[in-house]
């Protein structure tokens, strides 16, 4: 039987995503985005792009340059405080912007990976921002919104450790949406600090099963300096 | 807000004299994340929603790993016993009730315990993060603060004004001048801090206090950390 390998080369990410696709990106506040693939994506054309992430990093951090360079006509995340730029869009009128509290976003990715049509959510219950007319059910006498599933044409995610078939080992909180994000896209392309033979890793470690995963990239590590280096 | 570093330091001192032996804990951004330095010794657990459990102190200068951060994005270490995990179990743990008490920053805070700390309108527009979460779910909800706004206004209030994070969620609000508890009947003033008097309390509160017959005055804030 032969081996699967999933690795491809950085430079044929751009060849998956076509503007006006929705994409999902794993990460927090810039850990955990994808370094080396936001940057493929900064030198390709795509455009009017609705991003689904846990936030809008920061300006020149994470998928806050593709917030910065306007890339993206929609946004779903739970917070932009740390972008201007993207708080700056959307007052504009520049950038779309649907905010979920953060664990129910996190829910939402989820059970789009699972295969589930949505979760129910009590978060945010009575409180109209939140329930902005969302669909409520009763059960066991206690009121839940219904929140959709989220799924995305590409999601792209990073990780410490990835073998050919696609197993994903992450790093401390580096972690964080990416194992959810891997589960729901169409395609999913994982950006990892080392490639290992299939094989290497221990069962056990694996956070995110290969077969989530269809592509592969070795990524070229982090490219911009994060908030607190700078004095 | 517009308060110095040395009261932003005796406010978060203050609020770690509320966390027990054995507790989980999560702490916001601000003068939240100044309160585990002033724990000690005493066994606890810091929850972050970044999928952290056994969050520990700042990592020395060229120390950090970029990737190990907290929630405000700023390098850690972990405590023995810590754990990592996704944002799904991250909440998770928040959800079912698991975290004994979250300290937050508030924009106001009502009579009731409501809480604002997200949206001014047509101003800043953030996104409420984890925010509703914690307010909702953790046990025990305690807010640091500036007792009022840069314009001198009471940020404790009759009714909020500002769109709310949660209702009826404050248990205690503890700010330059003093420590109030919310009661199911109201607000109740504890502790007052040097060189205010229960009446600079009550002129700068924009709610009734009714006074506890515990009341302290307290010297805090004359320099004796």
């Amino acid at each position: 039987m032969g081996t699967m390998n999933k690795v491809i080369p950085l430079r044929e990410v751009t060849s998956y995503v076509s503007s006006g696709m929705t994409i999902m990106v794993g990460g927090f506040g810039g850990v955990g985005n994808p370094p080396s693939i936001i940057n493929e994506l900064m030198k390709s054309n795509v455009h009017q792009l609705t991003l689904i992430c846990n936030d809008a990093g920061f300006p020149q951090i994470g998928v806050g340059k593709l917030v910065t360079e306007k890339r993206i006509k929609k946004l779903i995340a739970s917070h932009i405080g740390s972008n201007p730029n993207a708080g700056k869009q959307m007052t504009d009128g520049d950038l779309e912007v649907i905010f979920s509290p953060q664990g129910t976003l996190a829910e939402r990715i989820r059970a789009g990976g699972v295969g589930l049509g949505g979760v129910l959510v009590d978060v945010g219950v009575a409180n109209p921002i939140v329930e902005n007319g969302k669909q409520k059910i009763v059960i066991n006498e206690k009121p839940f919104l219904v929140e959709p599933a989220l799924t995305a044409n590409v999601s792209f995610v990073y990780a410490k450790k990835g073998d050919r078939f696609g197993n994903l080992v992450y790093d401390t909180s580096a972690r964080n949406t990416n194992p959810l994000v891997a589960m729901a896209g169409d395609i999913t392309i994982a950006e990892v600090e080392k490639i290992v033979d299939t094989g290497e890793l221990h069962p056990e470690e694996i956070i995110t099963p290969g077969a989530f995963v269809d592509y592969i990239v070795q990524s070229e590590g982090v490219n911009w300096t994060w908030a607190w280096e700078k004095k | 807000m517009g308060l110095g570093k040395e009261i932003r330091n005796k406010i978060a001192k203050r609020a770690a004299e509320e966390i027990k032996p054995g507790m989980i804990v999560n702490l916001g951004i601000g003068i939240p994340t100044l309160v585990a330095d002033f724990v000690g010794d005493i066994p606890v657990m810091f929850h972050a929603e970044n999928g952290i459990l056994g969050t520990g102190p700042s990592p020395k200068a060229g120390e950090e790993n970029p990737l190990l951060c907290n929630a405000g994005g700023f390098p850690i270490t972990t405590v023995s016993g810590a754990s990592y995990f996704d944002s799904a179990m991250a909440f998770a743990l928040i959800r079912r009730g698991f975290l004994d008490m979250t300290i937050l920053g508030a924009l106001e805070v009502s009579e009731k315990g409501d809480l604002a700390n997200w949206i001014v309108p047509g101003k800043r527009v953030p996104g409420m993060g984890g925010a509703i979460e914690l307010a909702q779910k953790a046990k025990k909800v305690i807010i640091l603060m500036n007792h009022t706004d840069k314009f001198e206004k009471p940020k404790i209030v009759k009714q909020c004004s500002l769109p709310l994070t949660a209702k009826t969620c404050v248990d205690m609000i503890i700010t330059d001048m003093a420590v109030i508890n919310v009661k199911k009947d109201g607000l109740e003033l504890c502790e007052v801090f040097n060189p205010f008097t229960i009446e600079d309390v009550i002129c700068n509160t924009g709610a009734t206090l009714t006074i506890s017959e515990h009341l302290n005055l307290i010297s805090r804030f004359e320099g004796d950390i």
